[in-house]
């Protein structure tokens, strides 16, 4: 009997209680210069602060292109972890001010879930991040306020062969690169002209690599003038109206990539047509986010205290946009993260004084719509051959605007092939969701990292709207992939396994018809009846 | 032409038929009536299959329904017959970790038997021969030679287009908002698109259905819960995707992925009108703990998602199909839980109550309204159907 008149379900959440290992006033989630400003202003306000970061990340999911599109070009020292935790505590002498302002610092621990009561969701004894590291596998801790300054990542981009090794996203080749010098290759090409995209020309100059040449696909460049004399003088060729057409290849990845015009001999594709916030944690924790090209896509909707629209949780440094300037100068997310820290530990009833907000950026430097619409409309509608939009799932962009089922039903009916993007949108913007449940594009084990904004931008050259009008496809947790024994809970309460059923438990809903009873009601639940489980 | 293919400032015509509700029961249902040659529009607030339809297990196994053998006899036609994929596959190992499962999944096999559907047992050597990701805690297990698993994404799409190859119209982006009426009939329902005419409603609007129902006098009790489900990586498919037990319903897709659901749900007092967020819950780690013992083989696949769905519940637990009293043209669809296996049935149930006044292949005589006639006014309260909110 379930339900008795006491009046509990027990076969709901009710008496069922998480294990919490640890709770934190202030968590911060990224350890980079956002993450460690936050940490050090609330430590200093007098809360008690975790800092988390899942660098270094081990070898084998840098392989899998998580969090960053590595491309296959981590080194072999990225497997040497007291190494990587080295390089990394030496890239970051904030870290070392942090343990000596008490901060509780977990490196290598990836966040992968923020949860919190809100609308349909009430159980929760406090907000939770979801956590996991090697030495602990998968646990969750409990806070009052979380800062989130998870930073950016790399708009992915298709050409025929944009899956062989040494093609990778800008941030991830300079993160290897700068932070543990374990970059493999010695020439890069670069594609885009962003700031973004020509800082990471610089910053692998820098660390004494060849740029060969800065491929664009519009006919000037887009970004600053200064940067651009910069990455001229270090050598690397401008060529505009160009996209990569091919790449040559062998055992070990790129050789060189081919325009429409010339071969470039190199090493290295990196990415730099769009860098993006992510928004991942955010987004499957629940914050409302919305489209703004001033700061380069989905940004988490913030009020005047950083705060997201799940009010315990805030959003600092790239994660919360990102535009020429700020990546230019770590100062302007540093003051966002100290102006967050510093609004969170008022509410938390800490003394101190206010931060002032740093300016919001001004308005984006170019059309940033168009522009990564244009790329995906040179670089993979215009392709030669018919990369795969979704790596993963192997999936082309012909395959998503055609809405295909995937390749494993080997369905070829006539009846679907009529069946193009324009029937599914009824009266609203294509819903990358949607296509992602019919075609499978974004439904693979890197969870759309490398597609997400290709797919946005395709539907949206499809539908002929404004890239701003297509969603975002949903982030879910975890927003790192987790495997299901790490991911058992360490200490479970018994009260989940004694009173766990496979679905509601109800005493009369798995009665076979020809044994219920004309008429239902609590009271009759009295006399037992046996019913299968389903 | 698809009917949904026109500008938004189109004014909308009725139809003779109107279905609140765009997931798979309203779809079915829509289908079922556009095959019998009835004009047939559906309104749906969202996308199709964007709640409970698009977000569920899959799972077609419900033996203790009056709508099951002809939820049989259609789910190996339903590709044929809608003309687009489904995913269905047939059959289901069920495996019992331990003696107090076996005993509680014993109860189905007598279910099923006397329907005259086989389910053979088996021991745990054969349950591993079956299910290459077994392992050595395998106790018993049994083999349903009926049942089996569908795609709910590609099934709702495939009704949805289905219905329209045939003619019949999706609304999408459009709630209903209020019902006209005259004398003892639905004559329209209101939208932000205009008041819609119709000479028939169908309410299948899930969780809202209740509420509904309540515009129109009707009381049908309804309470909402949520429930979660994780899914990992691809593996290599194993003979038969149908493989469940140990307190969990799913299946491997045809794609590989573990999609596995079960243990505690929550009662939400649910938004007046779908459309708020549907978080999950570190639920995730429990599910993930019970798959993993499961099938200990795939214990190193990677959870890549995990989401949550909202259920529309009667105090039973069991659908509501009806005409209720009261209304000459007023019908009733919630399926409490178990809507999605039993679609390819329940939508044509719907439709013969729609056109016939009755149902021809089932007796839905236990399906009726007027069976919660005396049903206790604090229902909820006394079986503990509450949120925490509500409850303390
Ligand atoms: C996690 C989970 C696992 C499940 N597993 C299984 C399983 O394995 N097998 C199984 O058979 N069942 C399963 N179920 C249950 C099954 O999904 C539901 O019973 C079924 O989908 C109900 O379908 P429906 O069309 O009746 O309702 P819904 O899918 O809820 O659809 C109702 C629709 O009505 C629309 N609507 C609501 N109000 C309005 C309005 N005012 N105007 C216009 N439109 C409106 C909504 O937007 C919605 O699209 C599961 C459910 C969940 C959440």
């Amino acid at each position: 009997m379930n339900a008795g008149r006491g009046g509990v379900d027990l076969r709901s959440v009710a008496g069922k209680e998480l294990s919490i290992d640890g709770h934190a006033q202030l968590l911060v989630i990224g350890a980079g210069p956002a993450g460690l400003a936050a940490a050090l202003e609330g430590a200093g306000r007098g809360l008690s602060v975790m800092l988390v970061d899942e660098n270094p990340v081990p070898f084998e999911t840098m392989g899998e292109s998580v969090p960053l599109h590595f491309g296959g070009r981590a080194g072999g020292v990225v497997r040497n972890r007291n190494a990587m935790m080295e390089a990394m505590l030496d890239s970051a002498p904030g870290l070392a001010a942090a343990f000596d302002l008490g901060v509780e610092v977990r490196l290598g621990t990836a966040c992968w879930g923020l949860y919190a009561n809100g609308t349909n969701l009430g159980w929760m004894p406090a907000p939770l991040a979801g956590l996991a590291d090697e030495a602990n596998g998968t646990y969750l801790v409990s806070f009052d306020r979380a800062i989130v300054a998870t930073g950016r990542r790399d708009m992915g981009l298709a050409f025929p062969g944009w899956e062989t090794p040494g093609v990778m996203g800008a941030t991830a080749a300079v993160r290897l690169a700068a932070r543990y010098g374990a970059l493999e290759g010695r020439r890069a090409v670069v594609l885009g002209t962003t700031a973004e995209a020509l800082l990471a020309a610089l910053d692998l100059h820098a660390h004494g690599l060849a740029v060969a040449a800065v491929i664009e696909q519009a006919p000037a460049p887009v970004g600053p003038a200064d940067l651009l004399e910069q990455v001229s003088a270090a050598g690397a060729a401008l060529i505009c109206s160009e996209t990569v057409r091919a790449i040559e290849s062998d055992l070990n990845g790129v050789t060189a990539v081919r325009t429409g015009t010339q071969t470039l001999p190199c090493d290295l594709v990196v990415l730099g047509v769009g860098a993006v916030p992510m928004v991942d944690l955010l987004d499957a924790a629940g914050c409302r986010l919305g489209f703004d090209a001033a700061r380069s896509g989905y940004v988490p909707v913030l009020d005047g205290q950083a705060r997201t629209s799940v009010a315990v949780i805030q959003a600092v440094g790239d994660c919360a946009g990102l535009w020429p300037s700020k990546s230019r100068n770590a100062g302007i997310a540093e003051a966002e993260a100290r102006h967050a820290a510093a609004c969170a530990a008022a509410t938390l009833g800490m003394p101190g004084d206010a931060v002032a907000a740093p300016p919001a950026p001004g308005p984006a430097p170019y059309d940033l719509g168009a522009y990564r619409k244009d790329w995906v409309r040179a670089s993979v509608i215009e392709a030669a051959g018919e990369p795969y939009v979704c790596q993963c799932e192997e999936v082309t962009a012909r395959e998503i605007l055609e809405l295909r089922p995937p390749r494993y039903l080997d369905w070829n009916s006539a009846d679907n092939r009529r069946r193009s993007l324009e029937s599914l949108l009824g009266e609203g913007p294509p819903h990358p969701d949607q296509i992602k449940r019919l075609t499978r594009a974004g439904m693979g084990s890197c969870q759309g990292r490398r597609c997400r904004e290709q797919i946005q931008a395709l539907l949206a050259l499809q539908a002929a709207v404004p890239l701003d009008a297509v969603p975002l496809a949903g982030y879910r947790a975890p927003v790192r992939p987790l495997p299901l024994k790490a991911a058992a809970p360490r200490n479970e309460a018994p009260a989940f396994g004694e009173q766990w059923d496979s679905w509601f438990g109800m005493p009369r809903q798995w009665v076979p018809f020809w044994d219920v009873e004309g008429e239902y009601t609590v009271a009759g639940l009295a006399v037992e009846k046996p019913h299968a489980s389903e | 032409m698809p009917a949904n293919d026109h500008a938004p400032s189109d004014t909308v015509r009725g139809a003779a038929v109107i279905v609140v509700g765009g997931g798979v029961t309203g779809l079915s249902a829509a289908w079922w009536l556009a095959r019998a040659g009835v004009d047939v529009l559906v309104v749906e607030k969202g996308l199709v299959g964007w709640e409970a339809s698009g977000r569920n297990g899959g799972g077609c196994s419900h033996h203790h329904s009056p709508l099951f053998a002809e939820e049989q006899r259609l789910w190996p036609l339903m590709d044929q017959l809608l003309g687009y994929p489904t995913e269905f596959q047939p059959n289901r190992v069920r495996i019992a970790l331990n003696e107090r499962q076996l005993a509680l999944y014993s109860r189905a096999v007598v279910n099923a038997r006397h329907q005259g559907f086989r389910i053979d047992e088996l021991e745990a050597r054969q349950v591993r021969d079956l299910v290459p990701l077994a392992g050595d805690n395998v106790f018993a297990g049994h083999y349903y030679h009926f049942g089996g698993h569908a795609n709910p994404h590609r099934t709702v799409q495939a009704y949805a287009w289905a219905l329209q190859d045939l003619g019949g119209r999706v609304l999408q982006h459009t709630a209903v908002t209020g019902f006209a009426t005259e004398g003892g009939q639905v004559v329209a329902v209101e939208t932000a698109r205009g008041r819609l005419g119709c000479d028939h409603l169908v309410l299948a609007a899930g969780p809202q259905t209740g509420r509904l129902a309540e515009m129109l006098g009707v009381n049908l009790p309804l309470k909402v819960a949520r429930a979660e489900m994780i899914v990992t990586e691809a593996l290599p498919l194993m003979p038969l995707g149908g493989v469940d037990g140990n307190g969990l319903y799913g299946r491997q897709t045809l794609r590989g992925n573990l999609a596995y659901g079960g243990g505690p749900h929550e009662w939400v007092e649910t938004e007046e009108m779908p459309g708020g967020p549907r978080p999950a819950t570190p639920l995730m780690q429990n599910i993930a703990k019970r798959v993993a013992e499961l099938l200990p083989l795939a214990g190193h696949a990677r959870i890549i998602r995990s989401w949550a769905g909202l259920i529309e519940n009667t105090p039973d637990g069991r659908p509501v199909i009806d005409r209720p009293e009261g209304w000459d043209n007023l019908t009733l669809a919630t399926l409490s839980g178990v809507g999605f296996g039993l679609s390819p049935a329940s939508g044509r149930a719907i439709q013969q109550l729609v056109t016939d006044g009755a149902c021809s292949f089932a007796d839905l005589s236990t399906l009726r309204l007027s069976r919660f006639a005396r049903l206790e006014p604090d229902w909820a309260a006394l079986q503990g159907w509450q949120s925490a909110a509500m409850a303390s």
